[in-house]
């Protein structure tokens, strides 16, 4: 009897990878001849979920603390478009920290709401990503804003670094660091914690306050990153940008085995679901769906693989 | 391990003083007072609601008395939160054991004081481990393993991890809220032997339970609680179950 729990928790953990795998399989006999599996398209699909990956990341912090956070698509676009109007101004340095800036500042907002005045976080990051994206809108008058510094457009853009893109470094960095401190440092065990009986962990001596407020400024920051490297890659920011992350980032980090009700979370699950989404978004476009059936199919993959790993048989 | 003071013997590890807690409007304890010594049991004892509950929180600083005195070590004792309570050494089993069921055993039993190594602080899961596997082997817990997620665990096994937690930490005085309320016959006399454990150590117990033939066998002092009123101690030598229950009743045989 508990011999079989442990195995169901880790066939659940392995489910995104044999999805993965799967879908690899699915596109590779079905889009053969349509360059699915060229090194380019490949890359590309790397490239282009880089800052939804970064989101993710972010985001298994806070669903791992057992909040949620609705409002980092919102975020991505201010950022960016803050990043980019002091970039016009002045030097490119000061535009990436104004952008990662902007992206913590909304954090600290939506975490200082959810931790001292006691908001549940779905209600206050539904309302927040309403502010956040209607400021973005404001300022930027609908309109794009260019990027035009090189040395920013390098570094989080098309740039390369012995050859390795730089969306990917930054990502694999998001990625290592967020996976070291989740697993490894005393704050990630403390949000594991929190997230799984704030009551215990309060009566163990951790600040549950605190850490709620501070995992929505991680979110924040990962928001604030992926603003510059959308920006850096579309050399331009847009109000549009991070939109539609936000139902493929939470999807990804769900399927990737980290609980929406707090308690579990993994950093290299939600890789995984980050690229599986990618890929799926790839795949569907080469087999020339129109936009309304991939979302039709995204939507049911994911119901489908959510299903499958949320099912928890004890209840 | 030298717990306690030189010369403090004597002093009783825990005063409670003319205690009073109410909330709003409901006065859940009217002054209570008691002294318990290292190596003491002492059982709490009282209908649903009589106020048992509330009185070790106070003393755990998850509430804060509306009047009265606490001692620790003869030492007073306001504790703003449950944390500094647990630095001065007093461990708590609560009713809900208070454990993270998706954590696994040695997590839990480090929760909120992990240890940690090298220059980034890092968690040692090594030594969590290591301790953890000693402690359950002591207490003869029985866990599939120190990696065990807690929600694969039997009633008795969670119980049992709470009280090895309590046990780890304790220097001073263990509260134990009901702790055997949801166990078989075997668990409990296991749960029993590590109270006696825990005596022979010198920690001071303060153990709430709806059992008197329990309360007869493990302490040495009986405290009655009746609507939040205390109605006396006796000496556990001393009385008998039909006097205890008249006076947790109220009604005289
Ligand atoms: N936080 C609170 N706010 C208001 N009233 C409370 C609170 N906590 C306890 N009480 C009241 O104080 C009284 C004593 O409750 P307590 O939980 O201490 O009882 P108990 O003796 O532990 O009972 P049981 O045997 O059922 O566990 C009850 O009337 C309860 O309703
Ligand atoms: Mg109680």
């Amino acid at each position: 009897m508990s011999i079989s729990l442990p195995n169901r928790a880790v066939l659940q953990g392995l489910i995104v990878y044999a999805g993965f795998v799967l879908i690899f399989l699915f596109f590779a006999v079905m889009l053969w001849d349509r360059g699915f599996l060229s090194a380019q398209n490949l890359t590309n699909i790397v490239l282009q979920t880089a800052p939804a990956t970064v989101l993710a990341v972010g985001l298994v912090f806070v669903l791992a603390a057992g909040e949620i956070d609705l409002s980092f698509g919102a975020a991505v676009a201010l950022s960016a478009i803050v990043a980019a109007m002091v970039m016009r101004v002045t030097v490119w340095p000061v535009g990436v920290a104004a952008g990662l800036a902007t992206g913590m500042a909304v954090g600290f907002v939506n975490g200082a709401i959810v931790a001292y005045v006691r908001l549940p976080s779905f209600l206050v990051t539904l309302a927040t990503m309403g502010v956040v994206a209607g400021i973005a809108r404001e300022l930027s008058n609908l309109q794009s804003i260019p990027v035009t510094a090189d040395t920013f457009i390098g570094i989080f853009g098309g740039g390369k670094l012995l050859g390795i893109p730089s969306l990917v470094i930054w990502t694999v960095l998001a990625l290592l660091i967020g996976h070291l401190v989740f697993r490894e440092t005393r704050y990630g065990a403390h949000i594991l914690a929190t997230g799984d009986n704030p009551r215990a962990a309060l009566v163990s001596g951790i600040r549950v306050a605190r850490l709620r407020l501070s995992v929505l400024v991680v979110s924040g920051a990962c928001a604030g990153l992926a603003g510059l490297l959308y920006a850096g890659r579309l050399q331009a920011a847009r109000y549009t940008l991070g939109e539609s992350d936000l139902m493929t980032v939470i999807a990804a980090v769900i399927v990737g085995g980290t609980a929406l009700s707090g308690g579990r979370g993994t950093i290299p699950g939600a890789l995984v679901g980050s690229l599986m989404m990618g890929m799926l978004s790839n795949g569907l476009i080469l087999m020339g769906l129109s936009v309304s059936w991939q979302m039709i199919i995204k939507g049911l993959i994911v119901l489908a693989a959510v299903a499958v790993s949320l099912r928890d048989p004890n209840r | 391990m030298a717990p306690y003071p030189e010369g403090h013997a004597m002093t009783p590890v825990l005063q409670l003083k003319n205690i009073r807690k109410s909330f709003g409007g409901v006065t859940a304890i009217q002054d209570f007072s008691l002294d318990i010594h290292a190596g003491e049991v002492v059982a709490l004892v009282g209908d649903n609601g009589a106020g048992k509950s509330t009185l070790i929180k106070m003393i755990s600083g998850v509430y804060t008395p509306t009047s009265g005195d606490m001692l620790l070590d003869g030492q007073p004792a306001d504790f703003p939160d449950a944390s500094v309570a647990r630095e001065r050494g007093i461990e708590v089993v609560y009713q809900d054991l208070a454990l993270a069921d998706q954590q696994t055993v040695y997590m839990n039993l480090f929760l909120g004081r992990e240890p940690v190594k090298g220059p980034l602080r890092l968690l040692d899961r090594k030594r969590m481990i290591a301790e953890t596997d000693t402690l359950v082997k002591e207490l003869d817990v029985r866990i599939p393993s120190a990696s065990a997620t807690i929600r694969d665990l039997s009633g008795g096994q969670r119980q049992g991890v709470a009280i090895a937690r309590a046990t780890h930490w304790a220097k001073k005085i263990i509260l134990l809220d009901e702790p055997t309320a949801a166990l078989g016959v075997a668990e409990t006399a296991r749960v029993e032997a590590t109270i006696e454990t825990l005596k022979a150590r010198n920690l001071a117990i303060f153990i709430i339970s709806h059992s008197l033939d329990q309360v007869f066998r493990l302490s040495d002092r009986i405290c009655v609680l009746r609507r939040g009123q205390q109605i006396g101690i006796r000496e556990t030598s001393q009385t008998d179950k039909n006097e205890i229950v008249s006076m947790i009743t109220g009604v005289s045989k």
